[in-house]
């Protein structure tokens, strides 16, 4: 079974964001990027996958500018057997990705393909839905586990209050919750191995795919900030403040 | 202009998430639309009808729609939504799950997670785990889009009277199976509609230690929740984390036991009325947010803390 892996470049999770002074966006100048982790989740899984002998081959993929490279990279050094790029220096709305993703799976028809479920950058939560649509296969969001039998895949999925667990027919889209897996890292002989796998790297033009969109950003600002309050010496203090002062209690 | 609500229910109940974002499409303006799919969902539907502000349900029952599976739900949504300037759901996982589905079929760009409404198309949502806030307008037919309950406050439940309609459109993709459920039975409110949240972190220590917190929560009438540094170490389940990776929070108390105050967590509580922090390390970022910071053993505080309220 051949799985398909969509991954993203985004800012590094320690880093901390600062808006731009012309509200353009945020200042990525010198900022440390990396795998989005909701993505090495994806891989992982999709290694673990390999490993019990359930997938055969794993292509990773993502839409990105040139230095995406260096992410495909991290998830061929993880495990995947080769990757391919769709290059965009342009900043592509999920529709976009979710598009350019379903011209790549028509092209490698992948029985299974993992997202993360968001993107820490934008926020959206929406490709992997969107490229269930596209494709008319089931979806299983925010996994905590997957497991595939036969022409199918059980996706047990977190949602509000607890847990769901569905049956999809393969093929099938799967996005990843946090408790899936643990990412392995890439050891250095792996590493060293994965600078000689195939990446190969097409263009939107190439797939056919419009990028056109309907958002669009008119400003970005930093957020309201909270101001500290003060220090209470006891616990006494604190009850008395909540009850009297903040009158929550 | 006329906007189409997605009801978020359980076939029995309408959840609270809805009327917060019936609150949203009131901001937008227009009528107000709720679509109710589901199955043997009539008091769903008869509820919707009384939320104040709607003036029409549509109730599409069928056992396709039971356990609000996206591949089924999405095309339904999609067809009657067609006709309309708006689409809203609660971004509930419900809601992130069906939504961009929906939008694709529409072949529009979605907008996810707004909190405030800036005209009929533009938009303030956060980005970068809310440490940047995004306006966003969208030039689509059809505006798809969910909403952050806690960024509006919820209409009344009561009140309207609207016509309820049943929709007979069945949708059965047959891709995707229903198999079980597990949801956590717990006595305390909803982690995202109650009024008090006592969370707990990686100063917790361990899973049991938990226990000092559900004490205090049940004695306050409040929720508990955890930080994903909590979740990540397997103290306690990930449907208890609070931050942009978990649920969004926004009580009228939140009191943060043993968390540092990570950027993610913030995220997930900084618009909550008041913040109490308990944490030893007084250099704790919690404490730059919080409005009562008690510097203390957590151990001593809680159970003191128990028993003085």
């Amino acid at each position: 079974m051949k799985v398909l892996v969509a991954i993203k470049r985004v800012v590094d999770y320690n880093v901390k964001v600062r808006v731009k002074a012309d509200n353009s966006g945020v200042d990525l100048a010198n900022v440390k990027m990396s795998m989005n982790p909701f993505c090495e989740i994806a891989v992982e899984e999709a290694v673990r996958l390999k490993e019990k002998g359930v997938a055969t081959e794993i292509v990773v993929v993502s839409i990105g500018p040139t230095t995406a490279q260096e992410q495909l990279r991290t998830a061929l050094a993880l495990g995947a057997d080769r990757a391919i790029l769709v290059e965009s220096a342009e900043d592509l709305t999920s529709l976009a990705v979710a598009k350019l993703l379903k011209a790549v799976v028509d092209k490698e028809q992948p029985q299974l393909v993992i997202l993360g479920k968001q993107a820490i950058d934008s926020d959206n939560n929406q490709t992997g839905q969107m490229l269930a649509a596209l494709t008319g296969y089931g979806q299983g969001t925010f996994a905590s586990k997957v497991e595939v039998s036969g022409d199918s895949v059980a996706v047990t999925r977190e949602i509000d209050g607890g847990a769901q667990t569905v049956s999809l027919k393969l093929p099938a889209i799967v996005t990843t919750d946090l408790r899936l897996n643990e990412p392995r890292y890439a050891s250095l002989p792996n590493i060293m191995k994965a600078k000689k796998k195939p990446l190969e790297v097409l263009t939107p033009e190439a797939l056919g795919v419009s990028t056109a969109s309907t958002n669009k950003t008119v400003k970005v600002e930093a957020p309201a900030a909270r101001s500290a309050g003060i220090k209470v010496k006891s616990v006494a203090e604190l009850v008395e403040k909540l009850k009297n002062e903040a009158k929550v209690l | 202009m006329t906007i189409l609500v997605i009801a978020e229910h359980d076939n029995k109940v309408v959840a609270p998430a809805t009327l917060n974002t019936v609150a949203a499409a009131a901001k937008i303006g227009g009528d107000i639309h709720v679509l109710v799919a589901g199955q043997g969902a009539g008091a769903v539907a008869e509820a919707a009808a009384k939320i104040a502000g709607v003036s029409k349900v549509l109730l599409a029952d069928n056992a396709a729609y039971a356990h609000q599976l996206p591949e089924n739900v999405a095309p339904l949504v999609a067809e009657l939504g067609a006709g309309y300037s708006h689409i809203l759901a609660a971004a509930t996982s419900n809601g992130k799950n069906i939504l961009p589905r929906v939008a694709a079929q529409l072949d529009v760009d979605q907008i996810s997670e707004i909190i405030s409404v800036e005209s009929a198309d533009t938009f303030k949502r956060p980005i970068y785990a809310g440490n940047a806030i995004a306006t966003v307008q969208s030039t689509a037919s059809v505006k798809v889009i969910t909403v952050r309950a806690t960024g509006f406050d919820p209409v009344a439940a009561e009140g309207g009277s609207a016509a309820v309609e049943a929709v007979a459109a069945a949708h059965d993709a047959g891709t995707s199976n229903f198999v079980g459920e597990e949801l956590a039975k717990s006595d305390r409110p909803e982690l995202t509609a109650a009024k008090i949240v006592v969370s707990g972190g990686r100063g917790m220590q361990n899973g049991d230690n938990f226990k000092h917190l559900y004490a205090l929560a049940d004695k306050l009438g409040a929720a508990v929740g955890a930080s994903r540094a909590a979740v990540d170490a397997g103290f306690v389940p990930n449907d208890m984390q609070v931050g942009q990776t978990g649920k969004i929070v926004a009580p009228q108390l939140y009191i943060a036991v043993g968390i540092s105050g990570a950027i993610q967590h913030l995220a997930g509580m900084k618009d909550s009325k008041v913040i109490v922090a308990i944490n030893k390390d007084e250099e704790a970022p919690i404490f730059q947010v919080a409005d009562y910071g008690l510097v203390a053993d957590l151990f001593e505080a809680v159970p003191t803390l128990q028993q003085a309220v």
